[in-house]
């Protein structure tokens, strides 16, 4: 019991060592959305391109789709852009754009140089469907199931690894249900 | 004369010191806004992770000052307020996390920790309490000696 108790501090900090030994190394700014598992917010904004088109939360019905959160204020927006594209084109996946605390001449103007990834964009310029879906910082991606259900975010910017290792795996098992 | 070109200064110069974040938010008494002050303070920024929302510049803590004031002004709890922003961006900006399984030790740790000390110096007392009552006792040998010593003094003293 002596040698046992002699041998206790040693152990206390063996333990405390691999609690944070395990934080090392984790992003504390990726934060896990808190609207996984929820249908998307309501809302009704105006299309980017054609601002007599209304959207809805129904627009997310009946297929999985990626939700891109983007502005042209943002220059990590920019820096993913090639990506989305590539991802848009090559692998044929449908990206929802929400174009967030934009202005739309601008918005339009980034398009028509870079190209236009996005199958519907939806307008919000005061950020309103952003502040509901939680979004801190552009840009985030959402995975949105066939039902309109959020299912995964991704803070920060979009690559091909980050398709390969965390987005698509998703959308492959989501798709697999549907 | 320099007395004043000196007070002018001051005034030019005091004039610079500004706060950074600087809302400006109608409240009807003063009870509600330091409500409002208390529930910006305990709110954390998503953005600035280490600042509340009342400190935080970045644009998404103004959006929820704005949130918090226009829930405010409709009359909301302010349960109900903490709650739609954790409905929105998760238990993360809660300053206060809620007592539950996974808060478990966070709420406990201190009560763990201050319970634990208590505990050992209780067993640190209780030893040497127990260790003091039976050094008294001296044995036969024991006692023998210390009479021979204590008459070896008094000896000295008388001689």
């Amino acid at each position: 019991m002596k040698r046992f108790l002699l041998f206790l501090p040693l152990l206390v900090a063996v333990v405390i060592g691999v609690v944070l030994f395990a934080g090392i190394g984790k992003d504390p700014t990726k934060l896990e959305s808190a609207l996984i598992g929820k249908p998307v917010p309501e809302f009704g904004l105006q299309e980017l391109r054609n601002p007599d088109t209304m959207l809805d939360q129904s627009l997310f019905r009946g297929r999985v789709t990626l939700l891109n959160v983007w502005g042209t204020w943002c220059p990590a927006c920019r820096d993913e852009h090639d990506d989305l594209m590539w991802l848009a084109e090559e692998k044929g996946v449908p990206i929802i754009g929400l174009n967030y605390k934009d202005n739309r001449e601008d918005a339009l103007v980034w398009l028509d140089r870079l190209g236009d990834p996005y199958r519907e964009i939806i307008y919000d310029p005061r950020g309103t469907l952003g502040f509901d879906l939680g979004v801190y910082g552009a840009p985030e991606t959402f995975i949105i199931d066939a039902g309109g259900v959020v299912r995964y975010r991704h803070v920060g910017v979009i690559n091909e690894t980050v398709w390969e290792q965390a987005l698509q795996p998703v959308i492959n098992e989501l798709q697999g249900k549907g | 004369m320099p007395r004043i070109v000196f007070l002018a200064l001051v005034v030019l110069i005091s004039g610079v010191a500004t706060g950074d974040v600087a809302d400006v938010y109608d409240f009807e008494d003063r009870a509600q806004e330091q409500r409002y002050q208390n529930l910006i303070a305990e709110l954390r920024c998503p953005k600035c992770q280490n600042q509340n929302i009342a400190d935080s510049n970045a644009p998404i803590a103004r959006d929820m000052r704005d949130e918090v004031y226009r829930m405010m002004k409709d009359g909301a709890g302010n349960e109900e307020i903490v709650e739609s922003l954790v409905g929105r961006f998760g238990e993360f900006v809660r300053y206060k996390p809620e007592f539950d399984s996974r808060t478990f030790l966070l709420w406990a740790t201190p009560v763990i920790t201050v319970f634990g000390g208590l505990l050992a110096v209780a067993v640190v007392i209780i030893r040497s309490r127990r260790a003091g009552a039976e050094g008294s006792v001296l044995s036969v040998e024991e006692k023998a000696r210390v009479d021979r010593m204590l008459a070896d003094k008094e000896q000295d003293r008388t001689s």
